[in-house]
């Protein structure tokens, strides 16, 4: 029998080889039978993905996590926007999260992710985003994969060279796009030049709990410091810069910014500052920023202000800042895996200039500057200059590696993924994106190790790919296969918000680590309930606090009275559940917020000020379980001079 | 277990290559998966997008102009037509028929070759800005960044703007920036 199949299997695959069917005999077909680009990217049902990607979800606010190669979507993670699908930033527990120096912000602009380091290679504990608007950096736990914590960026606007870590996770960098007025202060704008500032950001991160502490700013010239990478290996200790608009202009900016051949790529030595700030250097100068952090044990966030940064005067820390000129407003600024070049993508150029940090290192000790910027020394392009790569593509962006010496660079007018050698700067292949692609990202690409296997080209237009959607369309992405000689366009998918970059990591880094309940025995949140018995409602003036369990199917208590207008109700929900993927959730009719879900062991707080008399009912907003349309209840909201006690039941 | 799926499975595969077997028959394929990917290359792309409700790209204005065959057949032959119709905003400086028939003769139908699809490219390129930018915006420039990544030069002699040295004689916006028809061929500077 099993010999008769193996046969039957055999002779089928035979015919399939001989006679398979090309798709698309007009030659118009993309060939995915013929080069086997379905079976590269179908995972089966049931099966799991090889990596993880998180894209950034750009104006969303929020951070997307996906499957390679499967281009599945699996979590949005909201950081800086409020979410209603899982409350945050609506809950009490989490709007302190959003809180900054203006006030209650729910929105922010996410562009790049960064995912923890150590000796240079992913540890997968930590990713962490930048918030563009109003300069934010948060860092996401790869454990509960939820915002543990934001920290406001003073002095910066435009927070846009950001956020990204150095090799072992000491400082996550953060560059301001803006240059502003520092302190900010009522001004005229066409007196930006010279009086503005550029803040670089450094920001250390606890290695025991990933806590943030904005450690020091320097304060460059007001250019615009636009992305950033960290040296690696033997550049270990420098952070690189692009920069444009070193014009000073402020108004008209895409003419007047692009007045200069050269732009520059600024090289900071952070170590050489660190030891100065160490040492008792730097200016404390007055401010005010938010910092946010979420406490898993307590499950809420605090917001605590901060009145005081220590700045740095570039120039009192000789050797510590040098200017590489890079040719024509350079975009993206990343580093090799060996952090021995440092590419300059000049947005309106064709080419892209490769840096030597080698030859920079000798430049600075030979002294051989070519004049100076406010006191920074910059270094001649022919001295630091390692190499240009004539790439014949149009409106270079960003560029990623493999572990093979390759470097894969987008253009963005051109439409395309390069691919080039690093040292010989030989282009060796190219492919077209659908359309004009952003950032693209290979899982490790921005680390000593990079995992060589896929790169996702990340576009900024969609047009025809998908069924048309009206104006209005998701961004589209594309993966290649990249393990041979000739990238492989094997997948398209749609991404959420847009991302601007993405960071990605093998899924035996994070699978084991993912948190699927939290304890209930660990709960410190100061209104949970631990057990049904110590289900109550009290009041404080107008104050009621309905300490409030959840478990299938229903809440403790249900029913409530004594409930008036004007009373600002606060259901504390606690999840009872200890069972991965049950969590419940809470929405109350006339409520004014979004509703609430609540995970395994988890407690909640959704506020409610009813304004009308009546008897209204709330519900659990996720399928629980069989009963899950049973999970409801109601509260009897009386007038104010009502002379009714708060009373509450089950089952009664 | 193991085996009946198996069955079944190729049982589907054939009862699958019986019904949808090719339909032309075509059997020998030999076309290589790069000489594909070429085809593929070059016919996909935003240039190729059918779309009658946007203003039209600056690919589609000099596509239905009468006075720019022969830069649209340039375009065509250097392979250009999609970094003309991407977001840009993209300037172009679009010479005339008459413009490229003022060349030395030979000019137009050597840089047509396939061999110098590069230097013909890289003209074309020097005819391109990133930017969109009026006749009359222009004045305030002395000189514009073309995508060849070489400068050209703007003057403005009697209230009129050459770019290059070629006149612009009309101007026309653009879904994705804007075309401004010139006199005379803008030749890159020598380097």
């Amino acid at each position: 029998m099993r010999k008769l199949n193996y046969f039957f299997g055999t002779l089928m695959g035979l015919t399939l080889l001989l006679f398979g069917c090309k798709p698309g005999g007009d030659g118009s077909g993309n060939g995915a039978l013929a080069s086997s680009a379905a079976e590269k990217v179908y995972v089966a049902p049931g099966e799991q993905d090889e990596f993880y990607a998180f894209l950034s979800g750009g104006y969303s606010g929020n951070l997307t996590v996906y499957g390679l190669p499967s281009g599945r979507m699996f979590k949005e993670i909201p950081v800086f926007s409020q979410f209603p699908t899982s409350g945050y930033g609506y809950s009490e527990e989490t709007k302190p999260m959003l809180n900054t120096s203006h006030g209650f912000i729910p929105w922010d602009d996410l562009h790049h992710p960064d995912i923890s380091q150590t000796n240079g290679e992913l540890d997968g504990r930590w990713i962490f985003v930048n918030g563009n608007n109003t300069p934010r950096i948060a860092r996401i736990s790869l454990s509960t994969f939820e915002t543990e914590e934001i920290i406001e960026i003073p002095n910066s606007a435009g927070n846009h060279s950001s956020a990204f870590i150095t090799e072992n996770t000491e400082y996550v960098i953060a560059g301001t796009r803006f240059a502003v007025p520092v302190p900010q202060r009522d001004m005229p704008i066409n007196e930006y030049k010279g009086n503005f500032k550029g803040a670089l950001s450094f920001i250390s991160v606890n290695p025991e709990d990933g806590r943030l502490d904005l450690k020091f700013q320097v304060m460059m010239p007001g250019f615009n410091y636009d992305l950033s990478h960290p040296g690696r290996g033997k550049s270990h200790g420098w952070h690189f810069f692009s920069t444009y608009n070193t014009e000073e202009a402020n108004s008209l900016m895409e003419v007047n910014s692009s007045q200069n051949d050269k732009d520059f790529i600024a090289a900071i030595n952070w170590k050489k500052i660190e030891e100065f700030v160490n040492n008792g250097g730097g200016t404390k100068m007055a401010t005010n920023y938010a910092h946010n952090v979420y406490n898993e044990e307590t499950h809420t966030g605090t917001s605590t202000m901060v009145k005081e940064v220590l700045t740095v005067d570039p120039t009192e820390v000789p050797g510590a800042v040098f200017f590489l000129p890079t040719p024509k407003s350079p975009h993206g600024c990343d580093v090799d895996p060996s952090g021995e070049y440092i590419i300059g993508a000049g947005k309106l150029s064709a080419d892209l200039t490769v840096h030597s940090f080698t030859k920079m290192l000798e430049a600075i000790e030979a002294e051989k500057f070519d004049g100076e910027a406010y006191g920074i020394p910059i270094l001649k392009f022919e001295d630091v200059m390692a190499g240009v790569v004539k790439s014949g593509g149009l409106g270079p962006l960003h560029t990623e590696f493999d572990s093979s010496g390759n470097a894969y660079t987008t253009f963005f007018i051109s439409s395309e993924v390069v691919k080039w050698k690093l040292e010989t700067w030989e282009v060796v292949d190219r492919k077209p994106t659908f359309y004009s692609v952003g950032h693209l990202m290979i899982p490790g690409g921005n680390s000593r190790k990079p995992f060589g296997k896929y790169v996702v080209a990340m576009n900024k237009i969609t047009k025809d790919r998908y069924l048309p959607t009206g104006p209005e369309m998701e961004h589209s992405a594309q993966i290649y296969d990249i393990s041979g000689e000739k990238m492989e366009l094997i997948y398209d998918f749609p991404t959420h918000g847009e991302p601007h970059y993405a960071a990605g990591c093998p899924a035996d880094l994070l699978r084991a680590n993912s948190k699927k309940i939290y304890r209930l025995d660990e709960n410190k949140h100061p209104y949970a309930v631990t057990s049904p018995d110590q289900a109550r409602v009290e009041r404080n003036g107008n104050e009621v606090h309905i300490y409030m369990s959840t478990i299938r199917s229903h809440f403790t208590p249900d029913n409530i009275e004594g409930v008036k207008v004007g009373d600002k109700v606060y259901f504390h929900i606690t999840n009872h559940e200890q069972d991965f993927d049950v969590p419940h959730g809470f929405s109350m009719l006339g409520q004014n917020t979004s509703e609430i879900l609540v995970m395994p062991g988890q407690t909640k707080t959704s506020v409610w000020e009813p304004k009308q008399v009546g008897v209204w009912p709330f519900y659990c907003t996720d399928f629980c379980s069989a009963l899950h349309q049973e999970m409801q209840g109601y509260v009897r909201v009386s007038p104010a001079n009502a002379n009714i006690d708060l009373s509450w039941s089950l089952g009664e | 277990m193991k085996t009946t799926h198996l069955k079944i499975v190729m049982g589907s595969l054939f009862a699958v290559l019986l019904l949808f077997g090719c339909k032309n028959g075509n059997q020998k394929e030999t076309t290589s998966a790069d000489s594909e990917t070429t085809e593929e290359t070059v016919k996909q792309g935003q240039a190729f997008i059918e779309d009658d409700g946007s203003t039209p790209n600056v690919l589609q204005i000099a596509i239905g102009s009468p006075d720019h065959t022969t830069l649209v057949a340039a375009v065509q032959a250097a392979n250009l037509e999609n970094a003309l119709v991407n977001a840009g905003p993209l300037m172009v400086f679009a010479p005339t028929n008459a413009a490229f028939d003022a060349l030395p003769e030979g000019t137009v139908e050597n840089l047509l070759k396939p061999e110098n699809k590069d230097a013909l490219a890289n003209i074309l390129k020097h005819h391109v800005t990133p930017g969109n930018y009026s006749k009359e915006f222009l004045k305030k420039f002395k000189k514009l960044g073309q995508a060849n990544d070489q400068n050209t030069t703007i003057e403005v002699k009697d209230g009129e703007v050459y770019v290059g040295g070629a006149k612009i004689v009309a101007s026309i916006s653009a879904g994705n920036g804007i075309v401004h028809v010139v006199d005379a061929v803008i030749l890159p500077p020598e380097n």
